[in-house]
């Protein structure tokens, strides 16, 4: 492990983390529409190349060359700013995934903090975006949106802390080291369990999507956006949604662990490809709460929850 | 969160299930007789035209997008000197087809009216004009109206009486 390591230039893997996760989020465009209409018992895009592929290229040519449209009554600076904090923050949390023996950016002994406070910050991009729009609607949604991911931002840290006690280490490669004998699946249930609707509020997928109720605020904090400014939110939100998938597999899923038949990379792939698939299949079957709804459910069950685990944990890793 | 995980497998399961999309220029979706599209104008089985220029379907149209000019030729039948409908206003509510009399303005079911041009949307009474009868047959209008016109006088019209001679008292 520590010559693979050694074989790598570290330069190469940064490319390459930062070439994968960005066609990956371009790929997700087209995989959702397709996966959508496959459970809506519709085609979806299969027109433009084959299986309708080209519709990435489509996209992204119409997000370049919309017009990119600053409305003359907002903050100039901070609007401009807004979108890049998303995906700067979410392509910085992927500096800690270990996607596979020695292939990962930063070995960090702090890894899963790391993490919990870039996707804090991810915060500022929605508030800051809804603020700087000077719109009602953008910054309702904005409030709204901000509210939900500090609300589920609490648990989440402490849902992940169950697999720290388990593995002692705050370090994703010694997470993943540390399931060798065992997925965290099975001991930490609960604790993936919240991780996952943590993180589903935390990209504000649905069903968790409050910020962007189309019918009550036109679109939350995007409203006032256009071209590759509402681009960027977009990419952000499909490499969150990566981002998860991906932190899920290290830390329940065992990463990058499998059978020897296949490269450990291709493992950590599919399992990573297996939660992206879940996130769609929420948005296609789940409704969206109301919003009191899912703050209660967050204080009230969650959040109890989550510390009621750390507790069961706790006692029986003392034990 | 049963019923949550239960709506998640009936969805996962309509993978496997028939996909219900028309494959649209491949294949069209079947329309009802009197499905309303695109409006024609029609003749009568003489091959005249049966508008009158009445304009009660340009009155009876919400969106205003029906406009014409009647005239008159030397046998006393009216005409539309013009006629002009604008397909990119038009709503396609069939109100002008209820109100024509003489069954000269009539939906067809042809909805493929895609232009890269929006002028191309509207159309004059060239465009309009078909040759045929649409979906009334055999009704002509000046062969049943009173209206004396070249070739038919008073009293000659279908199921019409002469005329009743007012200054005869015989019956």
């Amino acid at each position: 492990m520590e010559e693979m390591e050694a074989a790598i230039n570290p330069w190469w893997i940064i490319g390459g983390v930062l070439f994968v996760v960005l066609n990956t989020a371009a790929g997700l465009i087209w995989l959702e529409r397709r996966l959508l209409a496959l459970w809506q018992d519709r085609y979806g895009p299969n027109r433009a190349g084959p299986f309708g592929i080209l519709i990435v290229l489509a996209d992204s040519i119409k997000m370049f060359f919309k017009e990119d449209w600053v409305p003359p009554f907002a903050d100039r600076l901070v609007f401009v700013f807004a979108p890049a904090i998303v995906v700067a923050t979410v392509l910085m949390s992927f500096t800690i995934i270990p996607f596979a023996p020695g292939l990962m950016v930063a070995d960090f002994n702090i890894g899963i903090l790391l993490f919990l406070a870039f996707s804090s910050l991810g915060a500022y991009s929605i508030m800051l975006g809804g603020w700087a729009s000077n719109n009602k609607y953008s910054l309702l949604g904005a409030m709204r949106g901000a509210a939900q991911m500090i609300t589920y931002e609490v648990f989440m840290g402490l849902s992940l802390m169950g697999v720290v006690l388990l593995s002692g280490s705050f370090n994703l490669k010694d997470i993943v080291l540390a399931q060798q004998g065992g997925w965290f699946i099975f001991p930490q249930f609960v604790g993936f369990f919240i991780f996952l609707v943590a993180g589903i509020a935390e990209t504000h997928r649905l069903p968790f999507d409050i910020p962007e109720s189309e019918s009550e605020l036109v679109a939350g904090f995007h409203s006032e956006y256009s071209g590759m400014k509402f681009g960027m939110f977009f990419i952000g939100e499909y490499m969150g949604v990566t981002l998860i998938s991906c932190l899920v597999t290290t830390l329940y899923f065992g990463g990058w662990l499998g059978p020897d038949f296949l490269p450990p990379i291709i493992w950590f792939v599919i399992k990573t490809f297996a939660f992206i698939c879940l996130f769609i299949l929420l948005r296609a079957s789940l409704p969206r709460p109301r919003y009191d709804q899912l703050m209660e459910y967050g204080w009230k069950f969650l959040l109890p929850l989550s510390l009621l685990n750390l507790l069961v944990t706790a006692a029986i890793k003392l034990l | 969160m049963y019923s949550l995980l239960r709506t998640m497998w009936l969805t996962f399961l309509h993978m496997f299930h028939k996909r219900e999309t028309y494959q649209y220029p491949e294949k069209k979706a079947p329309l009802p007789a009197r499905w309303r599209g695109r409006i024609v104008l029609t003749r009568d089985p003489d091959m005249g035209e049966r508008c009158v220029g009445c304009y009660l379907c340009a009155a009876a149209c919400p969106v205003d997008c029906i406009a014409l000019q009647a005239a008159e030729d030397e046998e006393g039948r009216r005409y539309p000197e013009f006629f002009r409908i604008n397909f990119s206003r038009c709503i396609y509510c069939g109100y002008c087809e209820e109100a024509c009399p003489t069954y000269a303005i009539q939906l067809i079911p042809d909805y493929e009216m895609a232009e890269y041009d929006r002028q191309n949307l509207v159309y004059e009474k060239e465009d309009l004009l078909i040759n045929g009868q649409g979906k009334y047959h055999g009704y002509n209008y000046y062969k049943v109206a009173g209206l004396a016109i070249g070739g038919k006088g008073k009293g000659e019209a279908q199921k019409e009486d002469p005329p009743v001679n007012l200054k005869d008292l015989l019956p």
